[in-house]
């Protein structure tokens, strides 16, 4: 096995012998749900949608995962780096792996796999909360539905390029304080005012949707935010709007690389 | 058993803008013994540890193991163990999960925690967070992980600093077996009365330049004295002066260089001069030869 697949099992088992991941989990697992079947109660039990209209919330209820859940595996992937830095680990880390390269293939592979199993938990999490208010409701669930599942499948990917812009970030800014504020700051209060800005001046739309979060969601291909706001320039189709993520993780990895991770640990 | 192989520094050198903390460093570590690096605090070991293990970026010249440099080592822990800070642990991990970790990363079975724990005294321990260990544990945890692999080298940095008495002799006997072992064995430390008992080799730097390297009998020696010491003295001295021998005041007596012991008891006896002390000596002890390799400055 070669140092940089040994360096991702490593980090893996660093990830799951601390504490952090499952505190995410839980967050997340807990919001989603809370919003994916308050989405479903309010529109069906309080307002009294009808029924026959089940077909339109259900995709709406499921893509909570990634429309508000997303902060999690940006969080999880940037601890994965910025902890090292925090608690002076970087020493055993490099001692163990002394290819800075291979240590930084390793937690790119480690955050993919826990974002994407972060992934899992949110949606089983989005969909038991959705679904079984809908059923309650007579409202079609969609879960035998293709397309559903379908787009299952890009909320996991979603997902697991999330923890991989995450990992980017720690490495782009390793303190774990800062990485924190800037990760909860620009996609919780920036980005949404840009893209609500993007929303209503002329223009701006089109620079918007390359935003991460509005990215995203055009991956997903739905999200409580876009349903609800004005559309402007046309979503990108679900592939560019995955390579728009990558693109990011892989902007801020080349940046990170050449600057912070060269740097003697002392 | 792991064979041991040396470690060699060749014009080792790191400059941090203007100030240069090591400086052309050059010399070997050899198997089969212990190595003390000595040197005040701030002489630029740490330093030069850290360049030996990729983990600085040397300025100029190279640091190898066995002839080869750590970053080209696909299985470092096979090849050198290191135990360097006490604190480089994640605290919220258990000494156990912490070394499988390594392990796992490194290519050594992860099944070779619980036998290195067991080498180090820490088996009942295994499963207590990091965050839950007291200063010694920690240092034992790093000697732990330094021995994960088998290596042939073994590189300490202060490993005797803040254990307590019980956990000195410990190591001390701990430090002997690796050496016995065929291990090449290189701890650091700025304290030599801390490692003189351990140590057969003695490497010395101050300021970033090496002074001296050698056995560790190499330090201090000066030439054979002789410290003797009477009730009287003024008497004593009058009788070594009369007997053309000269007495320097030092200490708790004076000290004799030009005749042996048994020479300055019979001037004495000759002289009626009871003595109160009459012992060989060094003109310079281990300490004062060491405080005066490193020159001022130097903490001991």
């Amino acid at each position: 096995m070669n140092a940089a697949l040994r360096s991702a099992r490593a980090e893996l088992s660093k990830i799951f012998t601390t504490r952090a991941w499952w505190v995410l989990a839980v967050i997340l697992a807990g919001y989603v749900a809370l919003l994916s079947g308050g989405l479903v109660i309010v529109v069906f039990g309080v307002a009294g949608t009808d029924a026959a209209q089940g077909g339109m919330f259900a995709p709406l209820a499921y893509s909570m995962t990634t429309a508000v859940g997303y902060v999690m595996p940006l969080l999880l992937g940037a601890l994965v780096v910025t902890t090292e830095h925090r608690h002076g680990t970087l020493t055993p880390t490099f001692l163990a792996t002394p290819s800075r390269g291979a240590v930084l293939a390793g937690k790119f592979g480690a955050g993919l796999v826990v974002a994407a199993l972060l992934g899992v938990i949110g949606l089983a999490a989005a969909v038991a909360a959705g679904a079984i208010p809908l059923a309650a409701f007579g409202a079609d669930t969609l879960l035998g539905d293709g397309d559903t599942w379908l787009m299952f499948g890009r909320i996991l990917l979603a997902m697991a390029l999330w923890g991989a812009i995450g990992v980017a970030f720690g490495v782009l800014l390793p303190s774990q304080v800062g990485a924190i504020i800037v990760v909860l700051a620009f996609t919780q209060f920036v980005e949404p005012v840009l893209r609500t800005a993007g929303a209503f001046v002329e223009g701006l739309d089109q620079v918007v949707r390359f935003l991460p979060g509005a990215a995203s969601d055009s991956l997903v291909g739905t999200s409580v935010f876009t349903a609800f706001t004005a559309q402007g320039a046309e979503a990108l189709p679900w592939w560019a709007a995955a390579l728009v993520l990558a693109g990011y993780a892989a902007v801020f990895a080349a940046i990170g690389a050449a600057t912070t991770w060269r740097r003697d640990v002392t | 058993m792991p064979q041991g192989v040396p470690i060699e520094f060749d014009g080792l050198t790191k400059r941090f803008g203007a100030v240069e903390a090591v400086s052309r460093l050059t010399f070997a570590v050899q198997p089969g013994r212990v190595t003390g690096f000595l040197g005040p605090n701030g002489a630029g070991k740490t330093t030069s540890l850290r360049m030996l293990l990729g983990l600085v970026r040397p300025t100029e010249g190279t640091a190898r193991i066995g002839g080869r440099r750590y970053r080209e080592l696909d299985r470092p822990f096979e090849t050198i163990g290191v135990a360097l800070e006490s604190t480089a642990f994640h605290p919220g991990r258990t000494a156990r999960d912490h070394l499988r970790v390594q392990a796992r990363a490194a290519g050594v079975a992860p099944a070779r925690a619980d036998a290195v724990l067991d080498r180090v005294g820490l088996h009942e321990y295994g499963g207590r967070k990091v965050g839950g260990y007291s200063m010694g544990m920690r240092q034992r945890l790093g000697l732990a992980q330094a021995l994960l692999g088998e290596p042939g080298v073994v590189v300490f940095d202060e490993p005797i600093n803040g254990l307590d008495p019980e956990g000195i002799r410990w190591i001390r006997g701990f430090l002997r077996d690796l050496a016995a072992e065929g291990r090449t064995v290189l701890i650091s430390s700025h304290v030599l009365s801390e490692v003189q008992q351990s140590v057969d080799e003695v490497v010395v730097i101050a300021k970033g330049r090496l002074v001296h390297t050698g056995p560790l009998s190499s330090i201090g020696s000066g030439e054979a004295a002789v410290v003797v010491d009477a009730p009287d003295r003024g008497a004593l001295a009058a009788a070594l002066h009369a007997a053309g021998i000269a007495a320097t005041p030092f200490d708790d007596g004076l000290r004799v260089t030009d005749a042996d012991s048994a020479r300055v008891g019979a001037v004495a006896q000759a002289a009626g001069v009871a003595l109160s002390a009459l012992v060989p000596a060094r003109t310079q002890s281990l300490e004062e030869g060491f405080l005066e390799l490193v020159g001022e400055g130097g903490s001991l």
